[in-house]
């Protein structure tokens, strides 16, 4: 049995970028980003255009699936939360609603305490919202694929 | 498991080349890094030992360009081949949307490839999946070697299925991108299924 699929819609999606810009604002973090826990970024805020958000969130994705896997060795259900302290930026990441990591990036404009507090209602929001997302029904956007064409996915390959 | 945007019309897939260790998965996702045009590619990362072997995994963000309006984002995964990295493997592997196994032709290498596809199957089943039922390819890498074993014995060994087979030698790319757009489109064959 293969996972179930990840679908996000414009609804979702602003209400996440809502709760990210509302962290990024609140906790007065750098950046904000919403990952899940394959390494697919979701939602952002705060992102400027020198961060390769793509490499970040799977190395995100790798290092909780890393300490997941450390915290089935030790018999501990999962670890919630990571904190990695650097000289300017340290990172804060949280597991939310099981599937979806949220990664705080803050420098010395804002607490680690300040940062925790906000996350925490951020979490609850979020939790939210990919908990709706996962009791929706699919939606007819999804018959888009059964209409792919071996034509279609041979043209994006090329001659 | 594919993540479909559609807010931002995107379709992203995980792709994980598998097999023994200096069998040339590295090598492959190098080699598709270094021909792909720069707006095609994001960064390829590669979480590597001292020596260059691979510790935990690389990986490569690639762009195949437009289907149907929709974005198609391939995330290339490998996973470090040694024997004794088995837990790192199977986190690698959750999530994955499609596998190729990147068989060594060489002869002394014929144990290790059996061992490492037994090793494939079974942690893939620890996850939930069948890799009779998912997007699966299978490369003969290291062709050019001498010591290089029959296609047929590897196919009769490693292949017992049938799935599509492509020979390769990835340090001159030969077969790399055939074995890459085979499994991309099973995995979109596969999307269209309905996930």
């Amino acid at each position: 049995m293969m996972n179930p699929q990840l679908a996000l819609y414009d609804e979702e999606l602003s209400e996440i970028r809502e709760v990210a810009d509302r962290l990024h604002q609140d906790s007065r973090a750098r950046t904000i980003l919403i990952v899940d826990k394959n390494g697919q970024l979701i939602g952002s805020s705060g992102v400027d255009a020198e961060l390769d958000t793509t490499s970040l969130s799977s190395l995100v994705a790798g290092n909780v699936a890393a300490t997941g896997g450390i915290a089935k060795l030790i018999e501990e259900e999962e670890f919630t939360g990571q904190y990695h302290e650097g000289k300017e930026i340290s990172v804060h990441m949280t597991i939310v609603a099981r599937r979806i990591i949220l990664v705080v990036l803050f420098d010395k404009n804002t607490t680690q305490g300040l940062v925790r507090l906000r996350v925490k209602k951020a979490n609850e929001a979020l939790t939210a919202i990919f908990d709706a997302l996962a009791a929706k029904p699919r939606t007819q956007e999804e018959d888009v694929f059964k209409e792919i064409t071996d034509e279609d996915i041979d043209n994006l390959f090329g001659p | 498991m594919s993540f479909i945007n559609y807010s931002a019309r995107e379709i992203n897939c995980k792709l994980v080349y598998y097999g023994p260790g200096l069998c040339g998965k590295t090598t492959n996702l190098q080699f598709i890094y270094n021909k792909t045009r720069p707006e095609s590619k994001g960064k390829m990362i590669s979480l590597a030992t001292e020596t260059e072997r691979t510790l935990f995994f690389d990986f490569l963000p690639l762009s195949l360009g437009e289907i149907r309006g929709f974005k198609t984002r391939f995330h290339l995964y490998t996973v470090p081949g040694q024997v004794f990295y088995d837990a790192s493997r199977k986190l690698i592997l959750k999530g994955v949307d499609g596998v190729c196994f990147v068989a060594d032709s060489q002869l002394e290498r014929m144990e290790a490839n059996i061992e490492s596809l037994d090793n494939l199957r079974f942690n893939l089943e620890e996850q939930g999946y069948d890799l009779d039922k998912i997007p699966y390819v299978i490369q003969y890498n290291k062709r050019d070697l001498p010591s290089a074993v029959p296609v047929e014995e590897l196919r009769a060994t490693l292949n017992t299925n049938s799935v599509p087979e492509f020979d390769a030698c990835a340090i001159t790319g030969e077969g790399v991108f055939d074995t890459l757009r085979a499994l991309a489109k099973q995995v979109l064959t596969e999307l269209r299924k309905g996930g």
